[in-house]
């Protein structure tokens, strides 16, 4: 099954749309890392990008970040497209990336004091205390982000990325390379962060259970393209399985279609 | 909506001060290289001055006058803000963060105005030390040059920055790859802009090539100023103009990089 735009996606559309990705394509020479993608995200939504490796996911973030540019297609943001007015919005959105770090030497508390007069934030002291008490932080404020652990540079990354309240949050394998119990934390406050300010959250991951437990909806991707699309209890139904794990798996290897 | 703001400049600059801070080896580093120079061009010109075979030859070349460490200290202004420039950038290269950078509200050019500054920081803390210590040392005035030495600095500082942004646009697209560049592309103009010797010394046919460097008027300018006791306006303002072609050339070149960079999906690996 080939779902390239769900009409339940489309419904969403205009005024209660977070991001609106439209026949989003990009190839890298003669690679096509992303296939004419459509989907809609809902304001408040927490939406999970699943997909093997090289399936497309940062590739696509990259660009509703729009630090990619796309081959053909667009993408919106709050309103905004992303190829000609990001400026008009990037301070109502974050990012997460494990693939990206903050400068090793700075402290975490001079790092998230650089963000935050960058996002505008009108006291940040005081925006920086309250996320160090909610990250559990504030033993690691004075310490240099080179020194921290894996964990604990996530909960940094984690506060950089809340630094200005984002409306829309998108996230890059957030729990990559943490311990269960790390992880499972992180989760929690994603959560939380969502319940308390109603944000929109994209988040590509190869955890399922990570999915299974924060997204209301997953689109699953191989090769660039949307393979399917639906909430984590509906592609169980659809394909029989008891977990999400199955069901990639199954998708993966075009082992079944849905039932 | 969301224009120039000189908030996120500050928040730039505050975090390049943070990390010079951090780091007293890498603080000292700015006054080192430039200590070295000073004191060996001294040394160099005081020997050439007294040696007897120099005789008037010395005297003619404007040698006593401090042609070669005035040429020494006006290079280096030219050399740091490149330097500096690029250094602040290649920092964001290094660890990783050019991403966060262009996620958040940061535009391109409160960036590169933020690069600018801290390029003016870098070479202070090299440059007003040792030129200070070339008095005491030498004799040599720099700051006696007064306006000249305003309009010497001006367009200097004004390459520098042009071919910091030319530099950091070719990293930008390239990766660190391209990081060499940044600590060598500037000697390049060592030998065309005539740093220690007069234009005429060139052949013909290169000299029309040192010409279209800024620099050349720049040293010229010096050695008009030290040697003959001339200041040369038409010098500087040839100079500048060649620095506003070159400076707005850099500036579309860095964009053009930027684009690409974007295209080729390269700010999101932008480590080693």
């Amino acid at each position: 099954m080939d779902l390239a735009f769900s009409a339940d996606a489309g419904s969403v559309k205009n005024a209660n749309a977070a991001i609106e990705v439209e026949s989003l394509t990009k190839c890298f020479r003669d690679v096509i890392a992303v296939d004419h993608l459509s989907f809609v995200l809902a304001r408040g939504s927490v939406t999970g990008l699943l997909g093997g490796n090289g399936a497309g996911k940062s590739t696509t973030i990259g660009m509703i970040m729009g630090l990619i540019l796309p081959t053909s297609g667009r993408v919106r943001v709050l309103g905004a497209d992303m190829s000609r007015e990001r400026h008009r919005v990037l301070g109502r959105m974050n990012f997460e990336s494990p693939y990206v770090d903050m400068p090793h030497r700075l402290s975490v508390r001079q790092n998230l004091e650089v963000f935050g007069r960058l996002y505008g934030v009108v006291e940040i002291d005081a925006r920086i205390a309250a996320l160090a008490r909610d990250l559990a932080l504030e033993d690691l404020l004075d310490r240099p982000s080179g020194q921290l652990s894996a964990g604990q540079k996530t909960r940094a990354a984690l506060a950089k990325a809340l630094i200005n309240e984002p409306e829309v949050l998108l996230l890059d394998e957030p729990t990559a390379s943490l311990d269960p119990d790390t992880a499972d934390w992180v989760r929690s406050h994603i959560e939380d962060y969502r319940g308390a300010r109603r944000a929109t959250i994209l988040l590509a991951s190869h955890n399922m259970r990570e999915v299974e437990r924060l997204c209301d909806r997953v689109i699953m991707l191989r090769q660039g393209r949307i393979i399917d699309d639906g909430s984590p209890e509906d592609l169980l139904a659809r394909f029989g399985r008891d977990n999400l794990e199955d069901v990639f798996l199954d998708l993966a290897r075009g082992r079944r279609q849905a039932q | 909506m969301n224009s120039f703001s000189f908030d996120r400049v500050g928040a730039i600059v505050r975090r390049y001060l943070y990390l010079l801070r951090s780091s007293v080896p890498r603080a000292l580093d700015l006054i080192y290289w430039p200590l070295v120079q000073m004191l060996t061009w001294g040394f160099l010109q005081t020997y050439l001055a007294k040696a007897p075979s120099a005789g008037p030859l010395a005297g003619r070349l404007g040698l006593a006058a401090g042609a070669l460490i005035g040429a020494m200290l006006l290079w280096d202004i030219l050399f740091r803000s490149q330097l500096g420039f690029c250094v602040s950038f290649l920092e964001e290269m290094w660890s990783r963060n050019l991403a966060n950078l262009m996620m958040s509200p940061l535009r391109v050019s409160e960036f590169v105005v933020a690069l600018m500054i801290m390029s003016l920081i870098r070479l202070a803390i090299g440059i007003v030390p040792v030129s200070l210590l070339a008095i005491w040392f030498f004799g040599f005035n720099l700051w006696g040059l007064g306006l000249a030495l305003a309009a010497f600095f001006a367009n200097l500082v004004l390459t520098g920055w042009g071919l910091g942004l030319f530099v950091s646009g070719l990293v930008l697209r390239y990766g660190l790859a391209a990081e060499t560049l940044v600590w060598t592309i500037i000697f390049l103009m060592l030998p065309l802009a005539c740093v220690y010797y007069p234009v005429s010394v060139l052949p013909e046919w290169l000299q029309h090539f040192s010409w279209v460097l800024p620099p050349t008027y720049v040293f010229e300018g010096l050695r008009a100023l030290l040697i003959h006791r001339i200041f040369r306006p038409d010098l500087m303002i040839e100079a500048f103009a060649l620095n506003l072609v070159i400076f707005a050339a850099a500036a579309i070149s860095f964009e053009l990089m930027l684009q690409n960079a974007r295209r080729a999906g390269a700010l999101l690996q932008t480590g080693e």
